[in-house]
């Protein structure tokens, strides 16, 4: 009974979601404030009404009720608790049944706080929501209905996918989520704009704290889904330019412009048009990526709708609103009236120059995603295109755009002096120089390439630092001063800064792991050694064991330094007895920022295993360099003037310390 | 999103826990072996997703990488192991497509992005800078600043 009534509170969602899709367009045209102000409530009530149905339906996996199919597909009783939970969004049906609980509830956020909006502005906004989570309830409804039943329901079920089972799972996909789905605020807000004809500061000021909360997430489940796949693959890879990867990718890329072209428009007025359509953009990249990864198209066996009507299905998802919203904006973006005049060297340039690269950027993951096949349909050739080439591609285009990123923010808006700035950064160059020389020493050599790129990742993390020393004017003035002033700061410097800084960490753990790491395979007795970053490890023999719902074969072995022991590692194999299927659970441990891995490979025949054992110098930093980035949007976020539900002035007194700080 | 996890689970079949590269594999020439490495990121394990011969453990992804180390041994070039490897599977088991007519709007987007975007934006700022200090002077209007001025 509970299942249905699950199922029908999705039906009564999406009745809800027609409502708020028509009625407040109609009363913005009119200009009627109670049609208008039905958007909100029912932004409200829809948002309760998913929420409702994901209850059921988390309840069901909670209480294993496998007469529901989906339940029965993906959960087992003898599963851990957490995993019974995890496993509600670790399949097709209930992943969009997140997507769409995510959706509307940054509806509701919308409602809820965007009292200071503009009337007109809010209703139309909540009403292209609206649209979308029309359009996805609907699809949920027809072709991926999480509440089927099974009738008679059978007494055990299939078992969650084992490589799924993983704290991993639980985190991933709903922080991949909330970033995809946050940006579908930004595009509501840029078709409003289109609609309205109108668009000024304040609308980039709303929809910056959106861009920055999605940018967050998103990067935390991206960073989140390649630390996964690292720990889990056991092959010790941390980014593998697969599809599926692109297709989360290429939103970061895009919204990461569009966090950047947002800042020209809130501050300069400048560059309207393009930033709309980059918020067009960047949720279509998002969409895209839905559609890739449930349609089945990439041919890739790890999207797992293969169900031929539901790829259709969000094709046309796909084809409607990215279609509309383009011809909407080659109909109307003439009315925008763009201004801020600035220097091709200023502030405002050095963001368009980001804005140029980070865009081709994305164009180049995008073709390289599509090309084999679009080329497969048009002509039948088969082609592949993989890491070697985006390696190559995006290696390249990145490079000018990391050298330009400490310059940025030092650059002064409207008409900047690059040999000013050139200058001030000069100590920031010679200590990435430096630090490079020093690991050259420390590592007996290593490749030129690889040294500079070290040296380019300090650049960026001092370049970052830089920019707070001078605008406090450490070391100029006195200290008691320099720390008003440090504190007086706006959040969103401390923001750039920390983004700035953790993308130059990340550089380095990239840079690090490609060029310096090590990987011995060899077939290991009881008793043999092997060494790897400076550590020697004994294999000590295998032993057998067992978990809820696998058993597993587990490799120990003993790590020494100069002979003596300091710690001891753990690398084993399971079998997942519902599926009988083998996962690899890698061996990790840390020592400071490097990693050694061990992963087990087959037993062979005289009695001996095959164990690979990597050691992955500084690869701390590649996700370490993500949470600084995270750190950066939440701290800017928290900035007062971007604080979502206050993008009204700060207040007089917040203002007088202000001053009284500079 | 499941990423490639999926892939591999499916790829299990054929897979079991085995990884990549074998200790009885490997070149006994250290300097053979980094290349037969080099080469084998290159290349693409057929019947898997997305993953070359050197990360798949599938039995084709290590006939071929027993393949590429027995070139290497009789003495090809790094070049002369890859065509041969493209003239018995195709081009499909490039990663890296090569640059030819197919391929071109895939190795050029970049590039033509770049210049585009380059020149649109060196057109905006010239119009812009252009256009503020207003439409030039009719023939009429420049008689009458004449006269004023002479006046």
């Amino acid at each position: 009974m509970i299942i249905e009534l699950g199922h029908y509170a999705l039906v009564l969602a999406l009745a809800t979601a027609l409502v708020q899709a028509i009625v407040p367009i109609a009363g913005a045209r009119r200009g009627d404030r109670a049609l208008m102000e039905l958007a909100s409530s029912a932004a409200l009530v829809c948002a309760l009404l998913v929420a409702f149905s994901f209850a059921v339906l988390t309840f069901a996996y909670v209480t294993s009720d496998f007469s529901v199919r989906n339940v029965w597909e993906n959960s087992h009783s003898l599963k851990p608790l957490i995993y019974k939970i995890s496993g509600v969004w670790g399949n097709h049906e209930g992943s969009m049944l997140l997507w769409l609980l995510i959706l509307v509830f940054f509806s509701a956020l919308v409602a809820l706080f965007g009292r200071n909006l503009p009337e007109t502005l809010k209703a139309t906004v909540l009403a292209v929501q609206a649209w979308i989570a029309a359009a996805f309830a609907l699809f949920i409804l027809l072709t991926s209905n999480p509440f089927a039943r099974l009738i008679p329901a059978p007494g055990e079920g299939k078992d969650l996918n084992p490589v799924l089972q993983d704290v991993g799972l639980a985190i991933h996909p709903p922080l991949l989520y909330l970033g995809y789905v946050g940006f579908s605020v930004c595009f509501s807000f840029a078709i409003a704009a289109l609609i309205e004809g109108r668009i000024d500061a304040a609308w980039a000021r709303w929809v910056r704290p959106w861009t920055l909360a999605a940018w967050t997430f998103l990067t935390a489940g991206i960073a989140m889904g390649s630390y996964w796949a690292y720990y889990e693959l056991g092959w010790g890879g941390w980014w593998f330019w697969d599809p599926v990867e692109n297709a989360s990718f290429m939103p970061w890329l895009a919204g990461t412009a569009l966090l950047h072209s947002a800042l020209v428009m809130e501050k300069r007025e400048a560059l309207k048009i393009w930033t709309v359509l980059l918020a067009i953009m960047t949720f279509s990249l998002s969409l895209l990526g839905t559609f890739l990864v449930r349609s089945g198209v990439l041919t890739s066996v790890h999207a797992f709708a293969t169900d031929p009507t539901r790829g259709i299905f969000i094709l046309a998802i796909l084809v409607v609103f990215i279609g509309g919203a383009f011809s909407l904006f080659a109909l109307r973006a003439s009315r925008l009236k763009s201004g801020g005049l600035f220097a091709p060297i200023s502030r405002e340039g050095a963001l368009v120059l980001n804005n140029l690269i980070l865009t081709t950027a994305t164009a180049t993951v995008l073709t390289g995603t599509l090309y084999p096949l679009v080329l497969e349909a048009l002509t039948g050739e088969k082609i592949s295109v993989g890491a070697p080439f985006f390696n190559m591609t995006f290696g390249l285009l990145m490079l000018p755009l990391l050298c330009a990123v400490p310059f940025g923010p030092l650059l002064a808006w409207k008409r900047g002096d690059f040999t000013g700035v050139a200058q001030r950064l000069f100590v920031a160059a010679a200590v990435g120089l430096v630090v490079a020389a020093v690991y050259y020493y420390v590592m007996n050599g290593g490749p030129v390439l690889a040294l500079l790129g070290i040296a380019l990742g300090v650049f960026l993390i001092v370049g970052a630092l830089t920019d707070l020393v001078l605008r406090s004017g450490i070391g100029k003035v006195a200290g008691s001063i320099a720390w008003k002033r440090l504190s007086g700061l706006p959040r969103s410097a401390f923001g750039t800064a920390l983004a700035h800084a953790g993308l130059g960490v990340t550089l380095i753990g990239i840079v690090a792991v490609t060029a310096f790491e090590t990987e011995t395979v060899v077939e290991m007795k009881p008793g043999m050694t092997v060494d790897a970053g400076g550590y020697t490890l004994r294999f000590d023999g295998m032993r057998q064991g067992r978990g809820p719902n696998y058993t597993e074969e587990t490799g120990h072995f003993t790590v020494s330094r100069g002979g003596v022991a300091v710690t001891e590692i753990w690398s084993s194999k399971r079998l997942y007895t519902a599926r009988r299927m083998p996962t690899t659970e890698a061996g990790i441990r840390t020592f400071g920022l490097s990693q050694l891995y061990v992963s087990l490979g087959d037993p062979m025949t005289d009695g001996g295993i095959v164990v690979r054992v990597w050691w992955k110098p500084l690869i701390l930093c590649i996700w370490g360099g993500a949470l600084i980035m995270m750190a950066g949007g939440i701290v800017s976020l928290s900035d007062r003037r971007l604080r979502v539900g206050a993008p009204t002035r700060a207040k007089r007194p917040a203002r007088l310390a202000l001053g009284a700080a500079e | 999103m499941i990423r490639l996890l999926l892939a591999l689970v499916l790829c299990l079949t054929t897979v079991v826990s085995a990884l990549a590269v074998n200790p009885d594999e490997v070149l006994a020439d250290p300097a053979l072996e980094v290349r037969a490495r080099a080469i084998s990121a290159k290349l693409r394990c057929m019947v898997c997703q997305n993953q070359s011969i050197d990360d798949s453990n599938a039995e084709l992804a290590k006939d071929l990488r027993v393949l590429v180390r027995e070139r290497l041994t009789n003495g090809d070039t790094d070049e002369a192991v890859i065509a041969y490897v493209v003239s018995r599977y195709g081009e499909f088991v490039l990663l890296k497509p090569r640059f030819e007519a197919k391929t071109v709007i895939l190795w050029g987007m970049p590039v033509i992005l770049l210049i585009c975007g380059g020149v649109a934006l060196v057109l905006a700022a010239r119009r812009r800078s252009a256009g503020t200090p207003g439409a030039p002077l009719s023939d009429k209007e420049k008689e009458e600043l004449d006269k004023l001025l002479r006046s």
